[in-house]
């Protein structure tokens, strides 16, 4: 594939170059729309890291940290899982029946709780389509939209039926007080650290970046992790080898699928401490160009992760302030998946010509 | 009569499936996946209302004051924004040899994202575009002898209610059938296709470029996504563009593709079965069986459910094109 091209080129600078090629191209587009790009870059830049925004920034990141891990794990057994949303909104059913099912007396164990429900939820959500997709080859990138649609259609009737508060609103009761996670106000607090009061960030963070490590670990340094990984790779030579494709599609597709379920307990039980309607956000879709960005590398994964949370959180400021419509970030995260994606090719193929003259040159 | 009236609705329900399902027949026979019917269906669909609304709006309102051709000017609008879309794909899955289902679902998110933020820009009624009224839309046509023969018993109202009354898209989508199995099972030019499918390096061998058969292809199917958007928004009753409003319909066609197993006539009768369970989810809001109730969001998503159950391959096995989603590399 890389033909004489040194890793660091090969991670760091056609990443960087691809996404420096969409943001150019999203430059483009609000200059169609008759905006200022460079005052847009501002506006985002400092509604992104301003005081009251980088509460919203972190836990923007928090979300695509998780839908970005679970498409990254996806990716290695080369599977596309575009169900995050689904599986993160199921993920959040499974918080709300965790915490309205108990009273709980503090936080730790009902965080503890809350995240198994919401692994087993989106998990199961990401089962069905992992086994038709392991043992009647139906594709999983179509099975997995629909299972977005059904999803919403559940959560819909459970939010006006089976699990609605009293009253017309289509959302659950609000959870326990003492099941509510403390902010990033409260834990920078104890540490003397003034941070806004009011932003959502909240310690799911923590969460978020152990499960950096766990995915790290998974991949790289189990045998599971190495059999879906050989299975990505060639699917013929992981079977001749004698891993079992139903095991690993359904292994990597249940891990998948819990990561992303793993969302809700920062939206759901952090922020909203009730399950509404569409709490996922579009986060599940995001995770796509975060791991597509990312390399489906935990580590590329953060840093894409931190930037999506930047351009959702400085986006919402981009309407408030230049009344540039939220989409404009449905729009760059199309471009990122185009540019660090499908169109790679198109930094890639010169930058590995260059190399190749370079080391020519250099011999 | 009551069946009568969901087969009618089945059949303008089907129309966008089968226009979609077939754009995605000539992409997959030659080899490339495409996710992005979804997008290209949304794409053309705003594009359409767009400027079929901005040629019909009053010069005083700001528009160019037609009176008449603007749903055909849309169309033909909606037809040149779905192919710019589809070239896009077929340059990153062609000639950069990108991942084709990558570059399909950006293609959906951008169309998404691109239809609301200009819409906001141009109309600024939060994505939607003017409402459509006469000449700005495809209206219904009464076929001859309609009114005549509607009083026949049985052959009356089938042809005067469920043939005649639909507008000219439907028909352009029925007629598109038979002429797709012609393109493709009988000219030089669908035997070529089908081979790029099967095994471009025959046909590269024989000295027929693998490239220019697979842009043709996309180019087809572009022009048919046109068609299925346009639909969408100039010859449903929205009247106009209304956000998302493809709602899944692009992948429901690569389903129904999928279930026809990429034969024409079976995508003709694939889409009208996914047509007419959406035309029983609509019409029936909540059923009631007695023991309980089946709620309305259950009915709503029927068809995505059955896409599924279709998927599993409950209807047999689906053998896709051979060399579906391989980029194609020219041996040195």
């Amino acid at each position: 594939m890389n033909k004489g091209l040194p890793k660091w080129a090969d991670v760091l600078l056609i990443p960087v170059l691809s996404l420096l090629l969409a943001l150019f191209v999203s430059g483009l587009v609000v200059l169609f729309i008759g905006r200022d790009p460079i005052e847009a870059v501002k506006v985002m830049v400092q509604g992104a890291f301003g005081k009251y925004g980088i509460g919203y920034t972190l836990y923007y990141t928090t979300n695509f940290i998780f839908t970005g891990l679970a498409v990254a794990v996806a990716f290695h057994a080369r599977l596309f899982n575009i169900g995050g949303e689904g599986q993160a909104g199921l993920g959040g059913v499974g918080v709300a029946l965790v915490l309205l099912s108990f009273n709980w007396p503090n936080w730790v164990v009902a965080l503890i709780a809350a995240s198994i429900g919401a692994a087993i939820f989106g998990a199961a959500w990401a089962a069905i389509p992992a086994y038709l997709q392991a043992k009647r080859g139906s594709h999983i990138v179509i099975t997995t939209i629909m299972f977005n649609l059904i999803g919403s259609a559940l959560i819909n009737y459970l939010l006006v039926g089976p699990m609605q508060a009293p009253g017309m609103v289509p959302e659950t009761p609000g959870f326990p007080e003492a099941a509510a996670l403390p902010t990033l106000h409260d834990v920078f607090a104890v540490f003397g650290i003034a941070f806004d009061k009011n932003a959502p960030a909240n310690v799911s963070i923590f969460i978020a970046l152990a499960a950096l490590v766990f995915v790290y670990i998974l991949i790289w340094k189990t045998r599971i992790g190495y059999e879906i990984r050989a299975f990505g790779h060639s699917e013929k030579a992981a079977v001749y080898a004698g891993i079992s494709p139903l095991k690993i599609t359904m292994i990597a597709m249940l891990v998948s699928g819990a990561l992303a379920g793993l969302m809700a307990i920062n939206t759901v039980m952090g922020e909203a401490e009730r399950l509404v309607l569409d709490s996922v956000q579009g986060a599940g879709f995001v995770g796509i160009a975060v791991a597509l960005m990312g390399r489906s590398h935990p580590v590329g994964v953060l840093l894409a992760a931190f930037l999506f949370g930047i351009l959702y959180q400085g986006g919402g400021e981009l309407s408030f302030a230049m009344g540039i419509p939220r989409e404009m970030i449905v729009v760059i995260q199309a471009l990122v998946i185009m540019f660090t994606g499908s169109l790679e090719n198109i930094v890639r193929m010169p930058v590995e010509k260059l190399f190749l003259r370079f080391n020519k040159g250099g011999a | 009569m009551e069946l009568l009236q969901l087969m009618d609705s089945a059949v303008r329900l089907a129309t966008p499936l089968l226009l979609a399902a077939l754009a995605g027949l000539y992409s997959e026979r030659s080899g490339i996946f495409d996710i992005g019917l979804e997008g290209k269906m949304l794409i053309a669909a705003f594009t359409a209302g767009a400027f079929s609304g901005i040629a019909g709006m009053p010069i005083a309102e700001g528009g160019w004051g037609w009176t008449y051709g603007m749903a055909w000017f849309g169309l033909f609008t909606a037809i040149i924004a779905s192919v710019l879309l589809s070239l896009i794909h077929g340059f990153a899955s062609i000639t950069l040899r990108g991942n084709q289902l990558i570059s399909g679902v950006a293609v959906n998110f951008f169309a998404a994202g691109t239809t609301v933020l200009i819409g906001q820009e141009w109309f600024r009624a939060g994505g939607q575009t003017p409402s459509l009224r006469g000449a700005q839309r495809f209206e219904p046509i009464t076929l001859p002898f309609a009114d005549a023969v509607s009083e026949v018993p049985v052959i009356g109202p089938v042809y005067a209610d469920l043939i005649s009354g639909h507008n000219i898209v439907v028909y352009i989508a029925i007629l598109a059938v038979p002429l797709t199995w012609w393109i493709l099972f009988r000219t030089r030019f669908g035997l070529r296709l089908r081979a790029v499918g099967e095994n471009p390096g025959a046909v590269d061998t024989a000295g027929i470029s693998v490239v220019k058969q697979r842009y043709a292809a996309v180019v087809i199917a572009g022009i048919l996504c046109g068609l299925a958007g346009a639909y969408l928004s100039l010859g449903t009753s929205a009247a106009g563009f209304v956000k998302d409003m493809s709602a899944g319909k692009g992948f429901i066609a690569l389903a129904a593709l999928i279930f026809a197993k990429w034969q024409p006539r079976g995508v003709l009768f694939a889409a009208l079965l996914f047509g007419f369970l959406e035309a029983i989810g609509n019409k029936y809001q909540s059923v009631d069986i007695g023991a309980f109730v089946i709620p309305v969001q259950f009915m709503q998503a029927l068809p995505y459910i059955l896409t599924v159950v279709i998927l599993a391959g409950f209807v047999g096995k689906a053998i896709p094109p051979k060399a579906g989603g391989e980029p194609y590399v020219k041996e040195r």
